[in-house]
């Protein structure tokens, strides 16, 4: 009893800190406050996720939201120079494209709040299937077998990813040496000493 | 919501979240009621050999720092799937080891391309 009302507690905490924090983000004038503020919203979440019971997500919004996700978004913020102020200036003109965004968003929900008292009876059902194995291990058990096109298409993915990201950043510098190991292991003698007889006296000319 | 059980082993970290807000906060504002506050425009100006900032603090840098960090993110992501799979992979059985194989099949693809481009290099 005391566990759940701790539990209720804990959930209106982490509710009301994420939604505050989120406002932030987008209301924060700095753009590196919004990642901050993001950063506090992404733990918020993952607190959310450990009170439903699902532990493996929770550790993973950590780290790959919170951990790099993040860092990413603070370097993109700080590389791209963007000058908000003016950015804000003209904000008025996106107003309509963003109210009907907002508007469609904000239907859904209301479809989702009407539907979901038919809804709610069959996945709770499903939730409650309790069982002594952990939530990463039920993971694990499904993920790579029953779920196995998802799981290699995520490696594709994260293939595409990053071969994008080679091909869109990576360039070679002409100013730059690199060092080329294979080169200097498969260097010569011959290459780069030469051996001369120097007279007493005379020098090399 | 989880069971009791559960919970339960999350509470340490729970309590642990109170203590450290409540010692921040402490910090915070025992800094604020104690420390002495005396503002001078002086205090915030550049003095003796210093000089006021020439731009803004965060100027632009080099875009190799954020390939770095997404191919942080990728191989990140690549551990992240390979949890689940370490845990059960007594169930899962073979099926299970080869589907993962070629996952990291496809990233080594990826990693030797990366590698053979020197996106990998400081330079």
């Amino acid at each position: 009893m005391v566990i759940k009302m701790i539990a209720t507690a804990a959930f209106y905490l982490f509710s009301i800190i994420l939604l505050l924090s989120a406002l932030r983000v987008i209301t924060a004038s700095n753009a590196v406050h919004s990642v901050l503020f993001l950063i506090l919203a992404f733990f918020n979440a993952a607190g959310l996720f450990v009170l439903l019971g699902a532990e493996f997500v929770a550790m993973i919004l950590v780290i790959v939201y919170v951990g790099a996700v993040a860092v990413l978004f603070l370097f993109v913020v700080m590389m791209l120079d963007v000058d908000f102020q003016s950015l804000r200036q003209n904000a008025k003109s996106y107003i309509g494209g963003g109210l009907v965004f907002g508007g469609v968003m904000l239907l859904e929900l209301i479809t989702l709040y009407f539907a979901w008292a038919d809804v709610q009876p069959t996945l709770v059902a499903e939730a409650a299937v309790v069982s002594d194995i952990t939530n990463t291990e039920q993971i694990g058990q499904v993920l790579y077998t029953d779920y196995v096109y998802a799981f290699q298409l995520a490696g594709l993915i994260l293939l595409v990813a990053m071969i994008g990201a080679i091909v869109l950043t990576h360039r070679r510098r002409a100013d730059v040496r690199r060092q080329k190991v294979a080169d200097q292991v498969y260097v010569k003698r011959e290459d780069v000493l030469e051996i001369k007889e120097v007279k007493t006296g005379q020098g090399i000319s | 919501m989880a069971s009791n059980e559960f919970l339960l082993e999350y509470l340490p970290v729970l309590i642990f979240i109170f203590i450290a807000a409540g010692l921040s906060l402490v910090m915070f504002i025992a800094s604020l009621i104690v420390g002495k506050k005396n503002p001078d425009p002086e205090k915030l100006s550049a003095y003796e050999c210093g000089f006021e900032a020439f731009a803004d603090a965060h100027n632009k840098f080099d875009v190799r720092y954020y390939l770095v960090a997404i191919l942080f993110i990728i191989f990140d992501l690549e551990i992240a799937f390979l949890f689940p799979w370490a845990i059960s992979l007594g169930d899962i059985g073979l099926f299970g080891f080869w589907s993962m194989m070629v996952f990291l099949g496809v990233l080594t693809v990826g990693f030797i391309y990366e590698w053979n481009k020197g996106a990998l290099d400081w330079e």
